[in-house]
């Protein structure tokens, strides 16, 4: 397999693990959103409601960070990074 | 001021943002001096506008590279607050809150579904057409496809949708433009055009994306420090988006003891055009699953289509910077979006808690009806109360507002100076001005690159395809606000429209033009053509009282649309020959991130 192609693969999987975690946040929580919202959530807040206000808002900063960062990590060590910084 | 623009920018928007705040105080003291709050009105908003239109003038460019992609040297922060700005519309700033304030949990899928999407932009799209380095969204879908028709069909679909948004936006302006400067909105609305195009026809991309910088800080500020100050006035907490718990408990406790009485037809006509009672609960889950994931997987897959949004990761120095920058833009949507739910339930509470001195429900409807603010935003028609039952004391079900005035009327209702009603109409300005501008932008380059220079006139020189770009930037504006004049469609729905018209025929020509080597012209073609068409007709067909099936609704078509779409590109890609070898070749250097882009930096 070509350096070309591993690249490529890596990069695919690194995209299958985002759209779980972002599926899990987007879809999954909700569809158990009458039962989760007995639950008190952070800060005190019905769990549902939470998710909805900021939760799922929050792990999405937080996910697309973390997979700019691996995808970086993914581009160097098969040294398709760009030169220069951002 | 030593060194280039690029490196100053961080001193600049400092200074910038020094000075707004100095505004703000210098005319709160204005106010302690007895300036009227008409006056006051007035100056944020000119004030505010004429900075973004000497900003406009001072990013004049002739260059192609600088009008279409602002030179491709925007740094990933400030590309992510341009964004930001691009992204929250009106619709975000005035309305979201009160969506919320009146429909609870169902409405906020839309929250989920317009953060969430960012995450498809970032891991799907936006670094691969970055490295593509192409200046519009149908230039990626022409050149990837090959061929004309796909290229038109793109353009075809992104004004389609972005037309649809843009006239919402330009409604918005008119509507705060006419309020703050007190003309009528006929009038308003092209007040707002001209402001729009100020920022705009001179320096193109450039020119939008240094305002749009400027017009994020305005409304931010203008969004969050109502809602902060308001929360501590009323004693709630002094961070209100992590202590508003017991608020949120004691609105639930309020419905239950208030209960959800309906109103008879005959009593609700009398109530005027717009307004609202509250008839959801709060915070419980009001919605079914399926009812709540359509809506937000729609705004989600319309968010990655949308072409205004996606042009901007085209401005950054690399492929790396694009992913960053997406974070950063959702960082910052973030920032207003989590505020909104705090903005509605500060709001709620203040007006139903009978046990607040703001609170009405209880009060005898007399006492209500000589409050002064009451009788302010019942003028303005955004508030109503009415004694159905005859026993003289305001019921819930008793009280009507519109979904704007959570926003624009709980600063005067809780309490704080006028100036603070002035800043929110800033902010509003800045958030209808700044998206709109990204809307014609995306339309007036679409079809003066795609449909003029590549198709009509591949010989023409740059200045003359920059006259054609700004000539179109001027017709498509004033298109946008003749229709925005006679207002026939409100201005969330329409938004809402706008992201599944998008979603349903480019979402998986450009994912597939990425992802799968083997999609080619003919699926591509298939694939924009019937999402669109297919879309579009389920929504004529259920507005003309078809009953829809799957619980797909008008609001989420896109789902119906984008399904068709998929199934009609893959079909018709595996009955085709597959793609020539250089689009395979092309499409493996677009997975590369280093090396050249694939189309030159002048093409």
């Amino acid at each position: 397999m070509s350096k070309q192609e591993q690249h490529w693969e890596k990069s695919r999987g690194l995209l299958f693990m985002t759209l779980a975690i972002w599926f899990v946040f987007s879809i999954g929580i909700f569809l158990f959103g009458a039962e989760m919202n007995e639950v008190t959530g952070p800060f005190g807040y019905p769990l549902t409601y939470w998710f909805t206000c900021q939760g799922s808002l929050g792990a999405f900063v937080i996910l697309i960070f973390w997979f700019a960062n691996r995808q970086e990590k993914i581009d160097e060590e098969f040294g398709f990074s760009e030169r220069g910084d951002d | 001021m030593k060194g280039n623009f690029i490196d100053n920018l961080p001193k600049v928007y400092g200074i910038y943002t020094g000075g707004f705040l100095a505004f703000i105080i210098i005319m709160s003291i204005a106010e302690q001096m007895g300036m009227t709050a008409k006056t006051i009105g007035i100056c944020f908003v000119a004030f505010t506008v004429a900075i973004y239109a000497i900003i406009g003038y001072l990013s004049r460019t002739a260059q192609a590279d600088a009008y279409y992609v602002a030179g491709r040297q925007v740094p990933t922060v400030f590309n992510g607050m341009a964004t930001a700005a691009d992204w929250m519309s009106g619709a975000s700033f005035v309305a979201m809150a009160g969506g919320i304030y009146f429909k609870g949990y169902g409405y906020m899928a839309l929250l989920v579904g317009w953060t969430g999407g960012y995450v498809l932009v970032a891991s799907l799209l936006a670094p691969y057409l970055r490295k593509f380095g192409c200046y519009t969204v149908p230039d990626f879908i022409g050149t990837r496809y090959g061929g004309n028709l796909s290229r038109f069909l793109a353009v075809v679909v992104l004004t389609v949708a972005s037309f649809t948004y843009v006239t919402a936006q330009i409604n918005a302006t008119g509507t705060i433009a006419s309020v703050a400067l007190d003309i009528p909105f006929q009038y308003a609305v092209y007040v707002g055009l001209v402001s729009i195009l100020l920022c705009s026809m001179l320096g193109g991309m450039r020119g939008v994306t240094w305002t749009q910088v400027a017009q994020y800080i305005v409304l931010i500020i203008a969004y969050l420090l109502p809602v902060f100050w308001i929360s501590n006035k009323m004693g709630a907490g002094f961070f209100p988006h992590f202590m508003l718990a017991d608020e949120v408990s004691r609105i639930a406790e309020l419905e239950a003891q208030f209960g959800f009485v309906k109103n008879s037809a005959e009593n609700l006509k009398e109530v005027p055009k717009g307004l609202a009672g509250i008839t959801k609960a709060h915070s419980a889950v009001n919605a079914t699953p399926w009812a709540f994931i359509s809506l937000a997987l729609a705004m989600m897959m319309g968010t990655a289509s949308l072409p205004h949004v996606m042009m901007r990761y085209f401005t950054t120095p690399s492929v790396k910077a694009a992913r960053k920058s997406v974070g950063w833009s959702l960082f910052f949507i973030f920032l207003l979006y989590s505020s909104a739910p705090m903005l509605a339930t500060l709001s709620k509470l203040s007006l139903i808690d009978p046990t607040l001195p703001t609170g009405i429900i209880g009060k005898s409807i007399s006492e209500v009806q000589a409050i002064d603010w009451y009788q302010n935003w019942n003028q303005a028609n955004l508030m109503f109360v009415s004694d159905f039952n005859g026993n003289g004391t305001l019921e819930l079900n008793e009280f009507f507002m519109g979904g704007k005035a959570v926003v624009l009327a709980t600063p005067e209702i809780a309490g704080l100076p006028y100036v603070i009603s002035g800043l929110v109409a800033a902010g509003g300005m800045a958030a209808a001005m700044s998206t709109a501008d990204g809307l014609i932008l995306a339309i007036a380059n679409a079809i003066s690159h795609d449909v003029y220079y590549k198709i009509i006139d591949p010989k023409a020189e740059t200045a003359k395809r920059l006259v054609v770009a700004r000539v179109l930037l001027v017709v498509i504006g004033f298109a946008g606000a003749t229709i925005a004049a006679m207002e026939i469609q409100g201005i969330l729905g329409s938004v809402i429209w706008a992201f599944d018209f998008a979603m349903s025929g480019l979402f998986f020509p450009l994912v597939l033009g990425v992802w799968w080597k083997r999609a080619n012209r003919e699926g591509a073609i298939a694939g924009m053509a019937l999402g669109l068409i297919s879309g579009a007709g389920y929504l004529i067909w259920v507005r003309s009282g078809g009953s829809g099936f799957l619980g797909i609704t008008q609001l989420t078509f896109g789902i119906f649309g984008s399904a068709v779409s998929l199934v009609a590109m893959v079909v018709v890609s595996l009955m085709t020959s597959a793609p020539n070898a250089a689009t395979q070749k092309m499409v493996d250097e677009v997975r590369v991130p280093s090396g050249k882009s694939i189309l030159g930096k002048q093409h």
